[in-house]
């Protein structure tokens, strides 16, 4: 990597070709109860302003995903392996102090908790333009000005005041707005948004995605939006990727997603979100079983405990990520969705056990619901 | 805990080894005694043992017994392993039978501590309220004078003219400081028992009629002992000390009467510390690998309660 | 408001006990307190202090008595068989000295604990660590007069390289004043710096897990920077509200480092009376030490007020 002066952007980087490439990253933690394999093969690749979501319950090791990305996971006890191509350079084996360049400036993270991921005794206004001081080595009248004018687009009304204020003065849906003002001061070409909305109201939760996805707009800055609900992505992103178990299970085009779902897992997200249209006191459908055991993951597929459609190739095998019809929709299962051999799967399933499809017996709450 | 040559019980410097490790780090599993442990069990035994049998044990002669031939001699030589000092004592046995009057005053202090200050604390965190408020501001009177400033006025006020007191030196000791470990006992007795009172068990007691008394005594207390117990072991350690800072201050047991080791220290430090510094050193490591083992049981027994405590 | 008037009763109620329980110390004399304390003196001396103590009137005169005068500064006499002694002159010479001594040991803790604890923190579990935390625990159990001892007797009598007692005022050298008072300073420092690198190294890795840190990190900005401006101020007020209780520890320590190195301050000041039963100055003493912790203590308190931003906005509104 070549060395950078503080506040030169990379000039010889490609203008071509994606922003991001994954490729079959893993990452495995190393604890007392053995290795813990949270990413365990994922690929994808971003284009310049475009939008992916990825989309899993708790445990499917999507926040590990973004941030083994970023480069932001502790060295000891991990072991990270894959490739992670950023505007072509390799940045998966990068030290800490050479990911330093691009946090911030190229690549920034939204966190999930707004009231312990900003420091509580430092003013907001610091937070800010301490990022711009450190990178852009400009002065401090103007660190303040461009401080004022990014909490202004992001809506924060009075930004003046709130500059000098702390964390602790503001509500939720100010301090998201706050973080969000942080990871954008220097231009970033690429945002991670890492459950941004799970910590707000519903009320605000809109307005946060809205700003979002202005902000993206107005910067053409590419995005990965993390997130357990499918609900937040739809019509938000261009790409979905679901993931389960530390592996993407099915990635598309968002339309395709959901009109055109193969995977089991995908559908049984789809159906778990609580639709306006029904009737009160429908029973809302949850997904049957737990999140599977990321030290010993079952042989072959491993939602096959949980899925319908799972037959005994299932258990043996494991499927991998294979394109479908339309471009760009790739998903992993013998017995898909929508297909022939899916329906019969099911329906084999279901004489077997002479149980409606969707199972409310388990008893364990899962996640998929809102 | 930090053992300044002073008594500053518990509250100056709050343990942290008990602080949450994180994720990553190798937590030495503190249930187990470890190689600290167990040495510091076998020193603390011997201490004891020391201090109770005392002249009996073979080759400690009692304070009476001086070597006159042998004054003044080096350790090793003259068939003393420890030297002797001026008068012809051995310095061995003076520390063998030292143990005893600084252990002396060390539980007695620890003990009144506890029974005066746990009693308090029991109440104030139990009845809460008035009372606590009362007792509350009591603890922070009594612990916003410097602890050994406090301990230093007490002995010196209560013993008068050294020469015409009649209260023996120890006793004066054991009544300052375990005044002065009152507070800081009382109130790590009240924070206990203020948790453990407001448990559901407490309210089932007294629906079924037990009388207050008999609810602190049976039901809260038994849960207020282990974090006692702990605090105990770490105070006996700092009292010791006290007893050695007290002595250098002209306060503690005067050496004619009885050695202890504070006065050991105090006397041979003054006059003896070029020419004989064995005289010094014996008494200050013997000190040291006592308050250490102190502190490593404290901390052992910490650990074993917390644990259990964070289960329920 | 209501804030700083709570705070301002306390600080009330706290000295008056404070001074009462100093004035009190007196009864607690056996015998008859004239002939304790002026035990060689001449009849007109014992005059003197029956006549300055006003001994014959009920306590709460006593105290009144004794309270009026020393918040006008008399400190009691001595009452000895050379006469009768101001003993301000003897305090006022001896409360700098004293004063210096924990100053010295402070600013030696702070240099080191500091960045002791900060290192030991980013370099948790590693053999640095370990080191420094064995150490550590071991510096506790030493106590401040053992420790003195000890390096007096290496460092002043074997190795001769500092005074092994004594000291010399700033203005008869600065060089001498500095070399006397080493060893002092660092026996007290030692036990402080041990105790304080511990707690600030668990503060540290505490914070240092958070998520705010983690964010930093994210902005790009260095392990240095993230380490000294965004976790260090965090973790930094514990060790100021256990500095405020660490002073009595320090005064306690100083007063008996005082009598091992034979400085001439408080502590001296008070085992020398103690020893020729000169109980008026001891009160004296003793009030002044226990009523300059108070103020210590509260002016510890308010700092602690004006640095964390949380407790101030919590305060106002309660």
């Amino acid at each position: 990597m070549s060395p950078r002066r503080k506040g030169e952007r990379f000039s010889d980087a490609p203008l071509e070709g994606p922003l991001l490439e994954v490729h079959d990253v893993i990452t495995h933690f190393k604890t007392a109860r053995g290795l813990v394999r949270a990413v365990d093969g994922v690929s994808f690749s971003l284009e310049r302003g475009k939008t992916l979501g990825i989309v899993g319950e708790s445990g499917s090791g999507k926040s590990v995903l973004s941030k083994s990305i970023m480069g932001l996971l502790p060295k000891r006890n991990v072991v990270r392996g894959g490739s992670i191509k950023f505007e072509g350079r390799e940045i998966g084996s990068a030290t800490q102090k050479e990911m330093q360049h691009y946090w911030g400036t190229e690549m920034s993270m939204v966190f999930q908790d707004p009231m312990t991921a900003l420091n509580p005794v430092m003013r907001v206004g610091k937070q800010i333009t301490e990022s711009l001081r450190y990178h852009l080595d400009v002065s401090r009248q103007y660190a303040q000005d461009t401080a004022l004018t990014l909490l202004e687009s992001v809506g924060i009304p009075e930004p003046q005041r709130r500059l000098r204020e702390y964390s602790f003065q503001l509500s939720g849906g100010m301090r998201q707005r706050v973080m969000l003002a942080i990871a954008l001061a220097c231009g970033p070409k690429m945002l991670f948004a890492d459950e941004p909305t799970t910590a707000l109201d519903v009320t605000v939760q809109a307005q946060i995605l809205d700003l979002l996805q202005a902000q993206q707009r107005d910067r053409f800055m590419a995005m990965i939006l993390v997130t357990h609900d499918l609900g937040v992505v739809a019509g938000r992103a261009d790409d979905i990727a679901v993931m389960y178990a530390g592996r993407i299970v099915e990635k598309a085009p968002a339309r395709a997603l959901f009109t055109q779902m193969r995977h089991p897992y995908t559908e049984a997200l789809m159906k778990s979100i609580p639709k306006l249209a029904l009737p009160s006191h429908t029973r809302l459908e949850s997904i049957a079983g737990r999140p599977p055991d990321l030290v010993n993951p079952p042989r072959g597929c491993s939602f096959a405990p949980r899925c319908p459609y799972a037959q005994q190739r299932c258990r043996d095998e494991e499927p991998k990520l294979e394109p479908v019809g339309t471009e760009g929709h790739e998903f992993a299962c013998f017995y898909p969705v929508g297909t022939p051999e899916g329906a019969d799967a099911l329906a084999t399933n279901q004489a077997a056990t002479n149980q409606a499809p969707t199972n409310h017996a388990a008893g364990a709450p899962t996640s998929g619901t809102i | 805990m930090t053992l300044e040559g002073g008594v500053a019980l518990s509250a100056t410097f709050p343990d942290p080894s008990g602080a949450a490790a994180p994720a990553g780090l190798e937590v030495s599993p503190r249930k187990k005694l470890g190689f600290g442990g167990w040495f510091a069990l076998v020193w603390l035994a011997l201490v004891i043992l020391c201090a109770v049998l005392g002249s009996i044990l073979p080759g400690v002669s009692s304070f009476n017994t001086t070597f006159l031939d042998a004054a003044s001699s080096k350790p090793l030589t003259h068939g003393h392993i420890l030297g002797v000092d001026d008068n012809g004592h051995d310095t061995l046995s003076m520390l063998v039978v030292g143990a005893r009057a600084s252990l002396e005053v060390a539980f007695g202090a620890v003990a009144a501590g506890i029974l005066l200050g746990g009693s308090l604390g029991l109440i104030a965190g139990y009845y809460k309220g008035v009372v606590d408020l009362l007792i509350s501001t009591v603890f922070d009177v009594m612990l916003a004078v410097p602890a050994l400033i406090l301990a230093l006025a007490l002995v010196s006020f209560l013993r008068g003219d050294p020469q015409k007191t009649h209260w023996p030196a120890e006793v004066v000791l054991i009544i300052a400081l375990g005044i002065v470990s009152t507070p800081v006992l009382g109130r790590i007795t009240r924070a206990s028992a203020l948790t453990w009172s407001q448990r559901e068990f407490v309210m089932a007691a007294r629906a079924q009629g037990a009388k207050n008394f008999r609810i602190m005594w049976r039901e809260v207390l038994p849960n207020v002992l282990p974090a006692l117990f702990s605090i105990a072991l770490l105070s006996v350690g700092i009292v010791i000390v006290a007893e050695g800072g007290l002595s250098l201050l002209g306060v503690g047991i005067p050496f004619d009467q009885k050695p202890s080791w504070g006065n050991m220290i105090a006397l041979f430090g003054q006059s003896n510390l070029r020419d004989a510094p064995y005289l010094v050193f014996a008494p200050i490591i013997c000190l040291f690998l006592t308050v250490l083992s102190l502190n490593l049981l404290g901390d052992v027994v910490r650990a074993r309660f917390d644990v259990r405590e964070s289960s329920v | 408001m209501s804030f700083w008037l709570r705070r301002l009763a306390r600080l009330v109620v706290v000295l008056v006990c404070v001074s009462f329980f100093s004035y009190v110390l007196l009864d607690l004399l056996p015998g008859d307190p004239v002939t304790t304390i002026a035990a060689f003196a001449p009849a007109s001396v014992r005059e003197q202090l029956k006549h300055d103590t006003k001994l014959d009137e009920p306590i709460p005169a006593q105290y009144w008595n004794w309270l009026s005068k020393f918040s006008r500064g008399d400190l009691g006499n001595y009452y000895r068989s050379s006469g009768v002694d101001k003993v301000s002159t003897d305090v006022g010479s001896a409360l700098p000295v004293s004063l210096q001594l924990m100053l010295y040991s402070m600013i030696l803790t702070v240099l080191l604990a500091i960045p002791l604890g900060v290192f030991s923190s980013y370099w948790a579990g590693t053999w640095f660590d370990r080191l420094v935390n064995a150490t550590a625990f071991g510096a506790i159990a030493i106590p401040d007069f053992a420790l003195g001892l000890v390096l007096a007797y290496v460092v002043g009598v074997k190795l001769r390289w500092l005074p092994t007692s004594g000291y010399v005022h700033p203005s008869n050298g600065l060089l001498k004043h500095v070399k006397s008072m080493v060893l002092p300073a660092t026996s007290l420092a030692v036990g402080q710096i041990a105790g304080y690198m511990r707690l600030l190294r668990s503060d540290m890795i505490a914070t240092l897990q958070e998520d705010f840190i983690t964010m930093a990190k994210a902005k790009g900005m260095p392990s240095r920077r993230i380490l000294w401006r965004h976790a260090l101020r965090p973790s930094s007020l514990t060790l100021l509200t256990v500095a405020g209780l660490n002073v009595g520890a320090l005064i306690g320590g100083a007063v008996v480092i005082e009598v091992v190195f034979q400085i001439p301050g408080m502590g001296l000041l008070l085992a020398t009376n103690i020893r020729a039963q000169q109980f008026i100055a001891v009160q004296s003493i003793v009030a002044i030490l226990a009523i300059g912790y108070v103020v210590v203590n509260t002016l510890i308190d308010l700092l602690y007020v004006k640095l964390d931003p949380r407790v101030r906005s919590v305060r106002t509104a309660g």
